[in-house]
């Protein structure tokens, strides 16, 4: 029922949506146009160009983000002196409000008055533009989508950790395996349902990625860089349906996005099983 | 008892129960709420306010105050939103939603008044005898539908001056005295031609931005984006004039974004030494050069804009059809949008006035401006009111394709080709059609 109320129905209105053309002034549902809508999405150079920016972001925060979440869950899950505090630290980040913290990324990267290209300039680089370039202006966004999830996502691998009985270790230690060792042959195995759902769900949340960049932003019009460097596809829904007030084609980029996403994750999904159950 | 349902009864009402929902749920997206019918009038309730929400400064609230005080029976509460951008997506999503959540009187830049007009059903027809030629002509054209709706009171108006920095001026050699920097900078190709001379014996930024410059050149263009009759065109000579005046010009501004984190900081170091002056503009300059001026900083104003008058901005009053209390908010916009408190307002925040008789009052004709070198700011924005000849048009997408524009003038500022920056651009355009 819940499902139904927030998921299918939204789904299902979207379709409805993509297949109509949208009265820009009133804002209202205009006439049935068929494909008309995707096939525009599917033809614009600026959709195409999200998503590249997407999968290029998506990589450079997902991948990282669950290596890093994983070593530091590892870590924390030794015998350690206040390991609560430790625990809990991890975890602030993800309390810290996403506009607090684009506040304080914003003055990090800005490209002129920043603080990182101070650094750089005083240590005698090159000053990096993060707002210009698209690769680094993909990497100061990744940034800050690591610096808020990779805590979260260390917590629930801790906590799938700590559920592994730890005579499995005793024995492996007796056997003669080291640390490292016990890590690939039984952590990890051991968490496999685990991995998929971070996995999973960071794959969902990475191309559904929308406050950062448009947090980051500081074009004029806010559609992800002055040259769309680093527009995401929720960017450009949002722009086309909510900025530009065409319905119809955002719920077509919409419905395009879902479609990549289930494909996505179901790769992932094999991928994850493929290579835990060989380390097994 | 629980499960005394059979597995098909309950699965075939689950799918009675979505089936209902999704009906509903259409209906209420659909049909239900629809925001060109007047809502209901009701009276106010005790402890009710009248809604109002602006964005940036508006230097409403003394006077919305001293309203409330003197009017218990019709109070006003306001909401300010800091960037008009986000106050606009958030109008923009509110009547995509049958007008909900609007609140009684909606504050619009004056930028976006034409998409106002263009769909004026959502909107109350505010006129009354009692306003009858109280605006400056254009300011009142630009609020009026095609059925003679007057759509929205307008609250300022942005005659354009240049405000520069004579202590900037001195060290690169330049005339600093107000009537010398106005005869340099006739027209454009003066002005640009003074940035030459002062970029060769300075390190600051002859302007803030080439956005700015851009905006202010396109304020002088009779069919900027779309013709008369509303049609978009980008492809006039007058259009690709600006264009290539700005873009082969970037050297002289400060290559940030205007109102971004840079542009602020641009002000304090290296500093900005002209500026496109509209009257609310000085709040700006004050805030981001530091209040009171840092040593040796004069900032002044010259009573000059290049190549003729200009409007820059000036926001207007609307109140939206869902208002359940559209007298009262009438009573309120009729007030504070009346001479004295123009002028009041004007005094407070220079925000300069867009009506006939708040021009003209002693008020604001005498006014100086003590941060910027004691100019006499009344005098000049008013010399600078009557300058403007043209008045451009605009049409719906004007505010959205402006947007754009300024986009590409940015791309170019950070290194791309003109003529790349203007392919994306007729492609950024062509989208919003």
């Amino acid at each position: 029922m819940l499902f139904a109320l927030v998921g299918l129905f939204p789904l299902l209105y979207t379709g409805y949506l993509s297949v109509h053309d949208w009265d820009k002034l009133y804002r209202e549902r205009g006439e049935f146009t068929g494909l008309e809508n995707f096939e525009f999405v599917l033809a614009d150079p600026i959709f195409r160009k999200a998503m590249v920016n997407t999968f290029s972001i998506f990589v450079m925060s997902s991948v990282p983000q669950v290596v890093l979440a994983v070593s530091i869950a590892a870590l924390l899950d030794n015998r350690l002196r206040a390991a609560t505090f430790w625990r809990m630290s991890v975890l602030l980040p993800f309390a810290v409000a996403p506009a607090a913290a684009a506040l304080i990324f914003g003055s990090l990267f800005a490209d002129q008055s920043g603080l990182i290209n101070a650094i750089l300039r005083e240590v005698g680089l090159e000053p990096i533009r993060w707002h210009v370039d698209r690769l680094w202006s993909h990497v100061a966004i990744s940034s800050m989508v690591n610096w808020r999830w990779t805590g979260y996502n260390t917590l629930i691998f801790l906590a799938a950790m700590q559920a592994v009985p730890r005579d499995l270790y005793e024995s492996a230690a007796l056997d003669g395996a080291g640390r490292l060792r016990q890590f690939w042959s039984i952590t990890l195995p051991m968490i496999r349902p685990t991995m998929i759902f971070v996995i999973v769900t960071s794959t969902i949340g990475g191309l559904q990625i929308f406050t950062e960049p448009r947090l980051f932003d500081d074009s004029i019009s806010r559609e992800g860089g002055a040259d769309h460097q680093y527009m995401t596809l929720a960017l450009y829904i949002y722009d086309r349906g909510i900025v530009d007030g065409f319905y119809g084609r955002a719920s077509a980029a919409a419905w395009v996005l879902f479609l990549v996403i289930v494909g996505i994750a179901l790769l992932n999904f094999a991928l994850t099983r493929y290579v835990t159950r060989r380390t097994s | 008892m629980r499960n005394s349902t059979s597995r098909p009864v309950r699965r075939s009402l689950a799918g009675a129960a979505v089936g209902v929902l999704v009906i509903a749920l259409t209906a209420a997206c659909g049909g239900d709420s629809d925001p060109k019918e007047s809502a209901e009038q009701e009276e106010l309730a005790e402890g009710e306010a009248v809604t109002l929400t602006t964005f940036g400064e508006f230097g409403y609230d003394a006077l919305i105050d001293q309203w409330n005080e003197e009017h218990p029976d019709i109070q006003v509460e306001q909401t300010k939103v800091s960037k008009w951008d986000d106050w606009k997506a958030e109008i923009t999503t509110s009547i995509q939603a049958g007008g909900e959540g609007l609140p009684d009187i909606v504050a619009v830049e004056g930028d976006y008044m034409p998409a106002i007009v263009a769909a004026p059903d959502v909107w109350v027809d505010l006129a009354q005898p009692e306003v009858e030629g109280r605006w400056l002509e254009f300011k009142e054209t630009d609020a009026t539908s095609a059925d003679g709706q007057l759509l929205g009171y307008a609250t300022d108006a942005g005659p354009e001056a240049i405000c520069y920095r004579a202590d900037l001026f001195e060290a690169a050699g330049l005339p600093t005295d107000r009537e010398e920097v106005a005869a340099r900078m006739g027209t454009w190709d003066d002005y640009f031609a003074l940035g030459e001379e002062f970029k060769k014996n300075s390190d600051a930024h002859f302007y803030d931005a080439s956005g700015s410059i851009a905006q202010a050149m396109l304020n002088q263009v009779e069919y900027p984006f779309e013709q008369e009759d509303n049609s978009v065109d980008v492809t006039s000579e007058e259009l690709a004039n600006v264009w290539e005046t700005v873009t082969s010009h970037t050297d002289l501004g400060s290559k940030a974004v205007q109102w971004s984190p840079d542009w602020t900081a641009g002000f304090k170091d290296p500093g900005i030494a002209t500026i496109a002056c509209p009257g609310w503009m000085r709040n700006n300059i004050k805030e981001n050069t530091g209040d009171p001026a840092p040593d040796g900083v004069v900032w002044d104003i010259a009573d000059v804009f290049p190549g003729g008058g200009g409007n820059w901005g000036g926001s207007y009053l609307s109140i939206p059809k869902t208002s359940t209390h559209q007298t009262e908010a009438m009573e309120f916009i009729t007030w504070i949008t009346a001479p004295e408190q123009q002028a009041a307002v004007f005094e407070l925040t220079g925000n300069f006035p867009s009506q006939v008789e708040a021009l003209e009052s002693e008020t604001v004709l005498t006014a100086t401006d003590e941060y910027f070198n004691g100019a006499p700011a009344g005098e000049i924005f008013s010399n600078r009111a009557a300058a403007i000849t043209v008045q451009p048009h605009h049409g719906p997408l004007y505010s959205d394709i402006l947007q754009k524009f300024q986009d590409a003038i940015n791309r170019v500022d950070q290194g791309t080709s003109p003529d790349d920056s203007w392919a994306t651009f007729e492609q950024d355009v062509a989208s919003l059609q």
